[in-house]
């Protein structure tokens, strides 16, 4: 620690207009501390990978010579005598927008530090991200009984299955990283590390609720590619 | 405390303006192990990433004098086809991704950008640690390659299935490929962790009055190729993922319905366009990612060696920002002869062409920065000048491969391998070269030997225009890269054997010069004579650290004011030739420099 630094007080200058604050001299985002910032940018980055992902998709969907199986009859669910079209992955989207809304909410009241309900809405956070999880297992594990693998599916092109695996498992990857950090983040949370500024393990960086910030961000980011998988692979 | 706004400080140019960044939280080593293996110092970082990419480098390097063996004097070396296609693959992959965007990006990027914006350290030293052994991991998937049976791949550094994963293809039906595939996702999720530090310490980290505009161009430069890198590199990410599924899985991204050997493989429906249009869509960015950097970094070396500012800096980082944009909508340019749709070709020509404005600003402008200059021939400057001519020679071939109708007859011919070699190659290669002279006594403080920087400057720059500048003459006979024998015939009007047997020499020559390079750091940063503080009188932030070599925390107590831009060169009536960034106006009051 430059203990001579720490007497300099830290402002936060008014807001003003784009130009110029980033013709300004050191931040170019003013006010906005280093970790939302990186995590704005990698998640730009991280667009440009699903985005490649669904564009491969689709050029792939037109190159196949096959037909594209049906997508609202391959994921039915068959309930009592009914064939419901698309039952499961209306609720895991339900459960995965849900969890969004809770996740905002335990940015607020983190801001608040109000540890306990932030504690809370994190908890339930990650369950139902862990739910999200769970009943994707359930589908890939009903898929991959009716015969669906990657390099081939008794529906029809040999891609359907390929991109759905790689897709939704990427998703899903990027989805339990974030369970497990929701639930680090909870645990942090309800034993008060970022009230009291306890040093990370790895980066001996001080705890602040900020985190809870940029763990929220990451969140809505998984969320909000869950829509596009969802429009663009479910739906169409 | 009100904070003062730019203006404030624009108008009162003695005022500090407020302190908006809080002092960082650095954690000091204490043990051998978090001190020079797992270190969180962005310098250290800077130089393992350096000493990494050169040492995968040197691997590069003997497999290219190993391929100009063969083509040259054929069976003096033993070796077949196959591992001739697997030098060529691992020389262009080594070369392009783990050498060069390693080196300017993890290793200049690492030690410079911290110093040069005025911050202690990158934003988040331990992301930037474990970044540096995601790399190391790379690396060693990828020199694992050769040790596995059937070796590394061979499908040339472009990957173009279905050959990449096909058996006959050296590689393909075995690990190499896996390993290759394997190897770029590692890296590219290493250089995230690492490129996301770069640009938020540019953008969130700089000291009081070190504005983007009074940034040196250095930083410019290799922040934009950074940005580029973090959108381009998914591209290949991708690409990797699904070809790696292709071949381990049995899926059909990219293969086609295949017949070998009379039998019809699994594949079908893929398309193999589909990856070279990932491919390029990394891959073009990627010149620009090797280039960016070195265009400001020669902006920098030749502003302080002609001891004067760099001629239009606004349009030179305006040049950087707008070729980084550009690079993203010309990648189609690789692909002429790919057989897409011919549209297409027009469209990416056009923008291709375009990329030759903002350059040729660039151009213009370092000519004229040395215009009238007080130019002293240190090795920098050589290296420097030697930089301009040969982006020049590179870059006006690029204009005739841009052009689709010249492009096809020149396509996959020696032309292409000169051409790029020259623009991507040699010309930040050169950089590189004059940026170690340059930054050595800063790093070490010791310069390196002068007379054994000459030779390696002469050998280096004369070799690399024997090896190059025939290859073109080759390319407009017709000769083919990639062709483990070129046979003599009546195609060609006279004897190419005695050219390629030129430039192999020529090759064995300048690659030797390398080493003496090698040498002459190893033992100069022991012998070498002492450099002192800021030995080249140069005015970016670099040299005004506390101790140098700069230590842990990079500077004082207190972080430098900045007060102007990095090139106030040869001020009349100022005292000095050279006023630095963080001297008040009232010390050089009777300088007439401008406010900038």
């Amino acid at each position: 620690m430059e203990e001579s630094s720490s007497s300099v007080q830290v402002v936060i200058p008014p807001k003003e207009s784009f130009a110029k604050e980033w013709s300004s001299d050191q931040k170019a985002f003013k006010g906005v501390p280093w970790g939302k910032a990186m995590m704005w940018i990698f998640l730009v980055s991280d667009t440009f990978v699903f985005s490649i992902f669904l564009i491969s998709y689709m050029t792939v969907r037109f190159s196949t010579k096959n037909e594209w199986p049906n997508p609202s009859e391959v994921f039915g669910l068959h309930v009592g005598q009914a064939n419901v079209p698309l039952l499961l992955i209306a609720i895991m989207t339900f459960i995965l927008i849900t969890s969004s809304g809770t996740m905002a909410l335990a940015v607020k009241y983190g801001y608040e530090k109000n540890r306990k309900m932030c504690g809370y809405l994190m908890l339930a956070t990650a369950v139902l991200g862990a739910s999200f999880v769970g009943m994707q297992a359930f589908e890939w594990t009903k898929l991959i009984m009716e015969g669906v693998r990657p390099w081939s599916n008794p529906f029809g092109a040999p891609q359907f299955g390929a991109i759905f695996f790689m897709i939704t498992g990427f998703h899903g990857t990027h989805v339990t990283i974030g369970v497990i950090f929701l639930f680090i983040m909870t645990y942090k949370v309800f034993r008060g590390h970022f009230d009291t500024g306890k040093r990370g393990f790895f980066t001996s960086q001080k705890s602040d609720y900020e985190a809870i910030e940029i763990m929220g961000l990451y969140w809505h980011f998984v969320d909000l590619v869950w829509v596009f998988i969802f429009a663009f692979f479910y739906l169409w | 405390m009100a904070a003062d706004s730019y203006e404030d400080v624009v108008k009162n140019k003695e005022s500090i303006p407020a302190l908006e960044v809080a002092p960082q939280d650095l954690y000091h080593a204490k043990s051998f192990w978090t001190k020079y293996i797992f270190c969180q110092d962005a310098k250290v970082i800077g130089i393992q990433y350096g000493l990494t990419a050169v040492a995968i480098g040197l691997v590069g390097l003997v497999s290219s004098w190993l391929m100009r063996m063969q083509i040259a004097f054929p069976g003096l070396i033993p070796m077949d086809a196959a591992q001739y296609y697997q030098l060529v693959t691992m020389h262009g992959m080594i070369m392009v991704v783990y050498l060069l965007t390693a080196l300017f990006l993890g290793g200049f990027g690492n030690y410079l950008i911290p110093l040069m914006v005025g911050a202690r350290d990158m934003v988040f030293p331990y992301v930037n640690m474990v970044s540096f052994w995601v790399f190391f991991l790379a690396v060693i998937i990828l020199a694992s390659s050769y040790f596995v049976p059937g070796g590394p791949t061979g499908a040339g550094w472009t990957l173009y299935p279905p050959q990449a994963i096909t058996s006959g293809t050296p590689g393909g039906d075995g690990l190499g490929i896996v390993l290759m595939l394997v190897s770029l996702a590692v890296f590219v999720i290493g250089f995230t962790m690492g490129g996301l530090n770069y640009v938020i310490t540019v953008l969130q980290a700089r000291t009081r009055g070190m504005t983007l505009m009074r940034l040196p161009l250095t930083v410019w430069g290799i922040f934009t190729a950074t940005v580029l890198a973090l959108f381009a590199f998914p591209a290949l990410f991708v690409a990797g993922i699904m070809m790696t599924l292709d071949n381990m899985l049995g899926t059909s991204f990219f293969m086609p319905a295949i017949i070998q050997f009379g039998e019809k493989l699994t594949h079908e429906g893929g398309s193999p366009i589909l990856f070279q249009h990932l491919f390029w869509f990394f891959g073009h960015p990627e010149v620009y990612i090797v280039a960016l950097p070195a265009f400001g970094i020669v902006s920098d070396l030749i502003s302080v060696h002609a001891r004067k500012n760099i001629f239009g800096y606004r349009m030179m980082v305006w040049a950087i920002v707008i070729i980084g944009g550009l690079s993203f909508v010309v990648w189609a340019h690789h692909m002429y002869v790919a057989g897409m749709n011919p549209w297409f070709g027009f469209f990416f020509a056009t923008t291709t062409l375009i990329i030759a404005v903002p350059t040729a600003i660039k151009v213009y402008n370092w000519v004229l920065t040395l215009w009238r200059g007080n130019i002293k021939l240190t090795l920098p400057m050589l290296f420097s000048i030697a930089f301009i001519i040969t982006f020049v020679n590179g870059g006006l071939t690029g204009l005739f491969l841009g052009n689709v109708a010249v492009d096809v007859p020149l396509s996959d011919t020696y032309f292409v391998v000169a051409h790029f070699h020259m623009v991507m190659g040699i010309a930040p290669v050169l950089v590189i070269l004059g940026s170690v002279y340059h930054w050595f006594p800063l790093i070490t403080g010791r310069f390196l030997n002068e007379r054994l920087g000459k030779i390696h400057f002469w050998v280096t720059f004369i070799g690399s225009y024997s090896i190059y500048f025939p290859m073109h003459y080759l390319g407009f006979m017709g000769v083919t890269r990639r062709y483990f024998e070129v046979f003599e015939g009546e195609a060609f009007t006279y004897s190419i054997t005695g050219i390629n047997q030129f430039i192999t020499v020529a090759a064995l020559v300048t690659g030797a010069a390398q080493f003496l390079f090698i040498y002459n750091i190893i033992v100069s940063s022991k012998f070498g004579k002492k450099a002192g503080k800021n030995p080249w009188k140069a005015c970016s932030l670099e040299w005004r650290t506390k101790d140098v070599p700069p230590t842990h925390g990079n500077f004082d107590k207190e972080l430098p004011v900045v007060y102007r831009w990095a090139y106030d060169y040869s001020v009349p009536g100022a005292d000095e030739d050279y006023i630095t960034q963080d001297t008040p106006p009232s010390a050089v009051a009777n300088a007439r420099a401008e406010q900038t």
